[in-house]
């Protein structure tokens, strides 16, 4: 059974198998602007020295070091952690970090800001409306039981594997925005929540600590709300996590329809006190 | 402007989409029991508003595609501009253009069924 399984992951892998191409140098084709200032948009081309394990963050940061320091990035963790090194590489959103120069073809290398997103300057973009909308959502547990004031009366949700599991990999969000860069809804319409909010409802709306699950529908159900996802997907296929946040607007919807069971089984809570 | 939440509305869209299927099926395969040309001949047609399940089922296909349609059409402008004044005369338009288009359809279904003239 487990050789099966090997061999099955196997063939999917080689059927999936990307080609590296080994380079000694690329070039970067940086988009360049600074908005506030008004200045007007204009591709920079900067050749850069790559190794095998180069990633386009690391050819950025060297052009920025050693070829010209103005260039502007946003970046912080270097392994898909934070979400901060966002931005469209050969016409696709992605992480910097998270993108080795040899997986990419071609020796020219498209670095361009995120889409949907209002420019700041070169590959910076504002986040604030992508957050915001993260906001509204309320992502949080929220339960009138569980007491986090009171330390003496810290209490525990008792949760099974399988309670987790329901909401799990929409956990692992890193809000890093690439979805909301390649969802076509988003584009136009800018009161759209985006896939990554509105997986973050499901997220909450799911887990059985929370009791809020009513009121987060009602934002969700508006004129701008889920409704007007058109299930294009890329928001899935773009994640760095493996969330798949189309599912979670899918299985919200399902609830907001009926198919789905909206009431659920607050977890119970189990006082620390007690169980000590 | 909020008589019914957006899954209310979603779900009328749905379930007049997959109506809407099946009752101009019906129609289809209605009109190919006779040859095409003969069954737009005047008689024909008049014959069928004649024929009171036919005229229901005309009358269905009628108020099922317009609802589907002119949500379908609010739901593509919506998304074309974010103002709450946009959003309302949208949403309000379109009904009336529903109703509008619906009113005509019944009128003449009616005429043309003989309904109030004999």
């Amino acid at each position: 059974m487990t050789e099966q399984i090997i061999e099955k992951i196997e063939k999917i892998e080689k059927k999936h198998h990307k080609k590296e191409t080994i380079r000694s140098s690329v070039v970067l084709k940086v988009y360049r602007a600074n908005r506030l200032a008004g200045e007007p948009g204009r591709y920079e081309r900067i050749e850069v020295p790559v190794q095998r394990w180069t990633t386009v963050l690391d050819a950025l940061l060297h052009a920025k070091a050693y070829k010209d320091p103005s260039i502007a990035i946003r970046y912080s963790c270097r392994m898909a952690s934070c979400g901060s090194c966002g931005m469209e590489i050969n016409g696709i959103p992605r992480l910097a970090c998270y993108t080795k120069v040899s997986e990419l073809e071609g020796s020219t290398i498209t670095v361009e800001p995120l889409a949907n997103f209002p420019h700041m300057r070169d590959l910076v973009t504002d986040f604030s409306q992508f957050f915001d909308h993260h906001r509204d959502m309320q992502p949080y547990v929220q339960n009138e039981h569980a007491d986090i004031k009171d330390r003496e009366k810290l209490s525990e949700f008792m949760q099974s594997p399988e309670d987790l599991d329901r909401f799990l990999q929409f956990s692992y969000c890193i809000k890093c925005g690439l979805c909301y860069s390649a969802c076509p809804t988003v584009a136009t319409d800018t009161k759209f929540p985006g896939p990554q909010a509105l997986s973050q409802a499901y997220r909450y709306f799911i887990d059985n600590r929370d009791a809020a699950g009513k009121e987060r529908m009602n934002i969700v159900d508006e004129r701008h709300g889920i409704w007007r996802c058109h299930f294009a997907g890329s928001c899935s296929s773009v994640c760095p996590k493996g969330v798949d946040p189309a599912l979670g607007i899918q299985l919200l919807r399902g609830h907001l329809l009926g198919f789905s069971k909206n009431e659920k089984k607050i977890a119970d809570l189990q006082e620390r006190l007690k169980r000590d | 402007m909020t008589m019914l939440r957006e899954s209310q509305i979603m779900k009328i869209h749905y379930i007049t989409g997959i109506a809407a299927l099946l009752v101009v099926a019906v129609h289809i395969m209605m009109r190919l029991i006779m040859p095409y040309s003969m069954s737009l001949g005047y008689e024909n047609v008049i014959a069928n508003y004649h024929n009171i399940p036919y005229v229901v089922l005309l009358e269905s296909i009628l108020v099922l595609i317009a609802i589907h349609g002119f949500n379908g059409l609010r739901i593509i402008l919506l998304e074309l501009r974010q103002s709450k004044a946009w959003e309302d005369g949208v949403t309000i338009l379109t009904i009336a253009a529903m109703m509008g288009v619906i009113a005509y359809g019944t009128r003449t279904i009616i005429v043309a069924n003989g309904l109030g003239f004999e």
